[in-house]
């Protein structure tokens, strides 16, 4: 819904497309472009409202919606009709505040560059409670660097033979969506999910618990997973 | 109706002519599920919710409010308060459609398919799932019964005993002394008694710090072990001791009486004094004729009792092979069993049997510890395929991370049972 919402906004404002957002970040260089953040915005443990609203938890949470903080008319606005901030909205709105939310007291031109936006967004996750090294996961959603054989990603799943899979994922992972102490792992893309439970089978991606259970997939049965996460209500 | 695809396709005509028994007399599959614990309560949802209402489920279990075991440690080491353990069947009855019957399965009727409640009425089944838990051996701990509980608790079952044995440690006097008696294998949750150790030397560290703890121990070596000795060098040194076999921990007594326990002779005094029996599957697995020895056997590939074909055993109260006695393991049977059954009683399509656990431990705040392994059916057991275990020196990130998982994984699997 929140990507449906999105494209509407971007296609009004002209923009070219979300596939801007689609670089890797990087949260140690993104530190050093907070500085131009830093005279408004203020990040951080006890971080309070300054000219602008504090940044943290700003991951998956609806646009003008920080207690406290008297927004603009124009951000209320866009905050009503549903923007939502994720690492593809975000990323739009950096490139060209002015375009996404026309009317904004936010004086900040914006950032060109893509790289330099996703180095941003990537340390603006930190500050942003959800589990370190599940950069797939929403709200935070990013893109990981693969290089899956894509014969694997064209695989079409299964759902049925995914739900009952699923009973060994939802003894951790609530079906639900709720992400304390463990990620949530329903409604990702489907070629997120098989790439990140292949890293984990490959040991790319570290965690024993997971090495483990993806290790004793096979390539038919992370692509039913997938499916069936996917849509877990379908 | 529907019928069972590999029935029809195994009996032929003969199949269509004279349907399943469970058509000829009511209408839906019936499922009896005994116990609301991890395997039960988890069969009884996952039946109900796969089968769309194509299966009648009733759950018995006496107790309104079930207390987990696991996590029972974390309220002894106060990290959670009893609610937080504590469990309704609200969700199962109201969003399943589960009928669930708050009273005890006292006797199983295997040729009439029929469980009999304390009131004297008889449930009937086309298949029961038995996950009845863990009971205790008789004399396994000489001068230990069921009587002495309330003075020796064994608090390992979640509850009124785990809340006894908090107490009590509450009110040990200053520079007092608990004793644990541990139990022998195979028991519920390996790695169990110490996690309490843990907790118990978290609380007295805190509380009562010139108090001591002895540790009475029949094996030679438990689940963890370097992982809870390191931690109880580095958070509690000097407060844990433990005597193992080659020193007596395996002829032990105890005098509830008097508060002491005789190691090999030797007269141990104790403030608090909790005796971890002996254990064995849960009675009503006994008195339906389930168990072979202490525990009941059953095949690997769907967990249906050795015994009888139409009861599936899960949990604790199995012997199944290589996977331990927990409330994981629990739910992961319990997810086969259920797609088992409504393979058998609807055309539901049946896939392989996969297995897993994983059991955190705590052993001071913030310092969590975790082993898992995967495991898959083989003709004689359910054999272990790959694991892993927290190692030692890990940083304090980690391990508090790992905490952190473990109170994720709490509200995943308790979500999963309950609904």
């Amino acid at each position: 819904m929140r990507r449906a919402a999105l494209f509407v906004c971007a296609a009004a404002a002209g923009l070219a497309q979300a596939a801007a957002a689609q670089t890797l970040g990087d949260a140690e260089a993104g530190a050093a472009r907070f500085d131009q953040c830093a005279g408004c915005h203020v990040i951080g443990p006890d971080a309070e409202n300054g000219i602008g609203p504090h940044l943290n938890d700003l991951f998956g949470r609806p646009a003008a919606s920080v207690a406290g903080f008297r927004y603009s008319r124009a951000f209320q606005r866009a905050g009503a009709k549903g923007l939502e901030w994720h690492a593809d909205t975000l990323s739009a709105f950096l490139e060209n505040p002015r375009q996404i939310v026309p009317g904004t007291r936010m004086s900040f031109r914006g950032i060109a560059d893509a790289q330099e936006r996703a180095d941003l967004i990537a340390y603006l996750r930190d500050f942003s409670a959800s589990p370190a090294d599940i950069p797939e996961a929403d709200p935070t959603a990013q893109p990981t660097d693969h290089d899956l054989d894509p014969a694997i990603l064209a695989i079409q799943g299964d759902p049925e033979y995914g739900e009952y899979l699923s009973g060994e994922c939802t003894s951790c992972h609530s079906r639900e969506g709720s992400d304390d102490g463990i990620p949530s792992i329903v409604f990702w893309p489907e070629d997120d999910f098989v790439v990140a439970m292949h890293a984990y089978k490959a040991g790319l991606r570290k965690h024993p618990v997971m090495e483990m259970i993806a290790g004793r997939l096979n390539d038919e049965e992370i692509a039913a997973l997938a499916a069936y996460f996917a849509d877990p209500d379908g | 109706m529907r019928f069972n695809r590999r029935t029809v396709l195994a009996t032929g005509a003969a199949a269509l002519t004279a349907p399943m028994v469970h058509a000829a007399g009511h209408g839906k599959p019936r499922v009896v599920v005994i116990g609301g614990g991890a395997g039960g309560a988890t069969a009884a949802r996952y039946i109900a919710k796969d089968s769309d209402g194509a299966i009648d489920v009733t759950l018995i279990e006496p107790t309104r409010k079930y207390y987990t075991c696991f996590f029972s440690n974390l309220y002894i080491g106060g990290f959670k308060e009893i609610d937080e353990i504590g469990h309704t069947y609200g969700k199962l009855a109201s969003d399943y459609g589960i009928n669930v019957i708050h009273d005890w399965a006292v006797g199983i009727d295997r040729d009439a398919k029929t469980v009999r409640l304390t009131g004297g009425q008889d449930i009937p089944y086309d298949r029961l799932v038995v996950s009845p838990g863990i009971d205790f051996v008789e004399g396994s701990v000489p001068g230990w019964d069921l009587s002495a509980q309330n003075t020796m608790p064994h608090a390992y079952k979640g509850g009124s005993q785990t809340q006894l044995l908090r107490a009590q440690i509450e009110a040990m006097p200053e520079g007092g002394r608990f004793i644990m008696v541990a139990p022998p294998n195979p028991y519920r949750c390996p790695p169990g008694p110490y996690e309490r150790v843990s907790m118990v030397a978290w609380q007295l560290s805190r509380n009562n710090p010139t108090a001591k703890i002895l540790v009475v121990d029949p094996k030679e070596s438990f689940s963890k072990q370097a992982l809870f000795e390191e931690g109880w060098q580095t958070h509690y040194g000097g407060m844990v001791e433990r005597i193992g076999p080659d020193f007596g921990g395996q002829n032990v007594s105890v005098d509830a009486a008097a508060m002491t326990v005789d190691v090999d002779g030797s007269i141990e005094e104790g403030d608090v004094i909790n005796v971890i029996p002996a254990m064995k599957a849960g009675q009503i697995a006994q008195d339906a004729g389930l168990t072979e020895g202490n525990w009941a056997p059953v095949n690997p590939t769907d967990m249906t009792s050795k015994m009888d074909e139409n009861i599936h055993v899960l949990g604790d109260a199995t012997s199944q092979g290589d996977m331990p006695k927990s409330g994981f393991s629990a739910n992961s049977q319990a997810k086969v069993a259920s797609n088992a059954i409504r393979g058998a009683l609807t055309d539901a399509r049946v896939f392989p049997a996969k297995y897993a656990n994983t059991c955190w431990s705590l052993i001071a705040e913030n310092d969590g510890v975790k082993v898992g392994a995967t495991y898959e059916p083989t003709d004689e057991k359910i054999a272990k395929v790959d694991g892993f275990v927290s190692q030692t020196g890990e940083d304090a990130a980690l391990r508090k991370a790992t905490y952190e998982e473990s109170e994720g994984w709490y509200a995943g699997i308790t979500s999963d049972m309950f609904g």
